[in-house]
């Protein structure tokens, strides 16, 4: 086990030189001058250019450079927002809280209906439901999540009324931010009313961000349970006059869910392409949002760091999905 | 794969001549109504695309101030010179669905065919010459595949510029590194058969190993995966349009026209439905063909 962590963990070295390569060389491919790109100024005069030249150290060679950059990285120094003229990492650790609760309450809900759903469908193979259930999740998978987005929006906030529009709160409440999750805080400072309001801002967005993990998740649940109930032991188990749903609950599902929890830890990646775009309809004010302003205010500083930042995270999660999948399944670990 | 379970089926039944490769892959695939539904919805979006300046009833440019937001012909106030309603500044939306399916078609050829060909090529020098090559290859697919894709292809949008080539340069290389990997993994289990060793035997030089020997045996994935390819390359290059990133207005894509009709959400319902709905369905028809294509071409899952 010990020589499984030490391959994996190393595995992460190389892949985070090449993301803090991509994110270095980002200011260099980026057309115009690096200087003037990693300052946001326009026709910086000769003396300053050369000062700031000096300073960034573009003067020295690009592999001493990428050293240099490297060893800023490490010192959690990503450079400072064109915009703003807050360091990057700060803001990046102000939003990042309200994109992990949009997450984190997407997966929940992918896994609330995705996970029945797959089991359902697997048990009551080639039914009314099955189908169903395999076409929903299909229409899902295929979904442009930004305009399912502006769906719900039409539907919830401006026919039903339900729904507020974007946002994370109503500006009516002020809430202490001791976690940065406002669901938590809302519960934590004992205001109904903002718990309330925090909730049905959360709602339409988790519904969007969780549309595409739980067609996965039902899809995949739904193939592990098929494999997973033709096995022998389901077999022994029904022969031994189990009643069905301990069969199912318990010695099936347990089986079936190894290939689930890999497909979910996959799906992190996946919802951070989606936190974008939903961020960007709901004006959810996350680090996706964050990025894509970040464009069109050509922040470069900020898309280095970010992307920097959201790869990082991507790659820690992907490694401790690996681990735990090794902890769960002593086949993967003893193969490598 | 698919070569071993055929000779087998051969060999179990010698008196009969084995059918024709593509009509027993047809018997299966037909009998996957999803697939065929996926297959007829895009010969009918390919016919419009090829077609799109003999059927759209208007130019996809042509404004009209005086049918600003006309609803579609069954709502009130609807008629038929505009059958899908008009846009904020007067263009039949229909005709831009119509050139949109045109462009969305382009996204997926250009997208597929550039991810594939490079795909495949790295794939096989990844599998031939293991050692170095392979690991400086494969490790940087694993770069590419850690940073979320929308986000790299933003970045790479960013370098580029924005603009519909640049958007689909984007996202072929995001897409590239399946192709990569599927390659690699399908060619180091053939290069282990005994036809290979023959061919090798025989003198066969390296780009005839490569091509010519190895990459039919291959080509069943590959083709799963470039039909997927197509819907993801769609989705993708509409992500980055409405982002606006991607295709710049006024031109007819349709993530593009989805961008441009966010502010009418309250006012004009189809403006914001309709190009919508022609992404969902057409990414979903190349979704439905990949699938039946799979379980078409997959022996293991033929009975």
């Amino acid at each position: 086990m010990l020589r499984f962590i030490f391959t994996r963990v190393s595995l992460i070295i190389p892949t985070f030189l090449g993301v803090t390569l991509l994110a270095f060389l980002l200011i260099h491919l980026v057309p115009g001058d690096p200087i003037e790109t990693l300052a946001g100024e326009r026709g910086i005069d000769p003396v300053r250019h050369a000062r700031l030249r000096a300073e960034y150290g573009f003067d020295r060679p690009l592999l001493v450079q990428y050293g240099f950059y490297i060893a800023h990285v490490l010192r959690g120094d990503l450079g400072i927002s064109v915009i703003t003229h807050q360091p990057v990492i700060g803001e990046f650790a102000a939003l990042f809280p309200a994109t992990i609760e949009l997450a984190i309450s997407a997966v929940l809900f992918a896994l609330i209906i995705g996970l029945p759903a797959g089991i359902i469908a697997a048990v009551k193979r080639n039914s009314i439901f099955d189908h169903g259930v395999m076409g929903i999740s299909l229409t899902g998978y295929s979904m442009p999540i930004f305009w399912w987005g502006l769906l719900l929006i039409i539907l919830f906030s401006n026919t039903l009324h339900w729904t507020p529009v974007s946002g994370r709160i109503s500006v009516a409440y002020f809430v202490e931010p001791v976690t940065g999750f406002l669901l938590v805080d809302a519960l934590l400072s004992g205001q109904e009313g903002a718990f309330r309001s925090a909730l049905s801002h959360l709602i339409l967005p988790m519904i969007v961000l969780g549309t595409v993990p739980l067609a996965v998740i039902a899809r995949m649940t739904r193939s592990s349970m098929l494999e997973v109930l033709n096995e022998d032991y389901i077999r022994t188990a029904r022969a031994k006059g189990l009643p069905p749903h301990w069969v199912i609950g318990v010695h099936a599902l347990r089986n079936a869910l190894i290939p689930v929890v890999t497909v979910i830890g996959l799906q992190v990646g996946v919802l951070f392409t989606g936190a974008i775009l939903t961020e960007t309809i709901f004006s959810w004010p996350g680090v996706g949002k964050w990025l894509v302003e970040s464009i069109n205010r050509r922040d470069y500083p900020v898309l280095q760091g970010g992307a920097l930042l959201l790869g990082s995270v991507v790659m820690s999660v992907n490694l401790i999905v690996d681990l735990l999948y090794g902890l769960i399944n002593p086949r993967i670990r003893h193969t490598r | 794969m698919a070569a071993e379970a055929k000779t087998l089926a051969a060999a179990v039944v010698p008196t009969q001549t084995p059918p024709h490769p593509f009509v027993e892959f047809w018997g299966y695939f037909k009998r996957n109504a999803g697939a065929v539904a996926g297959l007829t919805l895009i010969v009918i979006v390919s016919l419009l695309a090829i077609f799109a300046d003999f059927v759209a009833p208007h130019s996809p440019f042509l404004t009209n101030p005086d049918a600003l937001l006309r609803p579609p012909f069954w709502a009130e106030g609807g008629s038929f010179v505009y059958p899908l309603g008009s846009d904020a500044i007067g263009r039949d939306i229909l005709s831009r669905l119509i050139h949109g399916a045109r462009l969305s078609l382009l996204i997926g050829i250009v997208v597929v065919s550039l991810s594939l060909v490079v795909g495949i090529a790295l794939g096989l020098v990844a599998s031939f010459f293991r050692g170095l090559t392979e690991i400086a290859i494969m490790r940087l697919m694993d770069i590419m595949l850690t940073l979320p894709s929308l986000l790299l292809a933003i970045v790479i949008v960013a370098i580029l510029g924005p603009g519909l080539a640049n958007a689909m340069f984007a996202v072929a290389i995001v897409v590239l590194p399946h192709y990569v990997r599927i390659t690699r993994a399908v060619a180091l289990s053939e290069l282990s058969k005994t036809y290979v060793v023959a061919s090798r035997m025989c003198g066969a030089g390296l780009p005839r190993l490569m091509f010519s020997t190895v990459l039919p045996n291959c080509m069943a994935p590959l083709i799963v995966q470039a039909t997927l390819g197509f819907s993801t390359a769609i989705l993708d290059a509409a992500a980055l349009g409405f982002l606006g990133l991607g295709a710049q207005p006024p031109t007819p894509e349709w993530g593009t026209m989805l961008a441009d009709s966010r502010e009418f959400v309250l006012r004009a319902w189809w403006v914001v439905t309709l190009p919508g709905i022609a992404i969902l369905a057409t990414v979903l028809a190349f979704n439905l063909l990949g699938d039946g294509l799979r379980d078409a071409l997959d022996p293991k899952l033929k009975r």
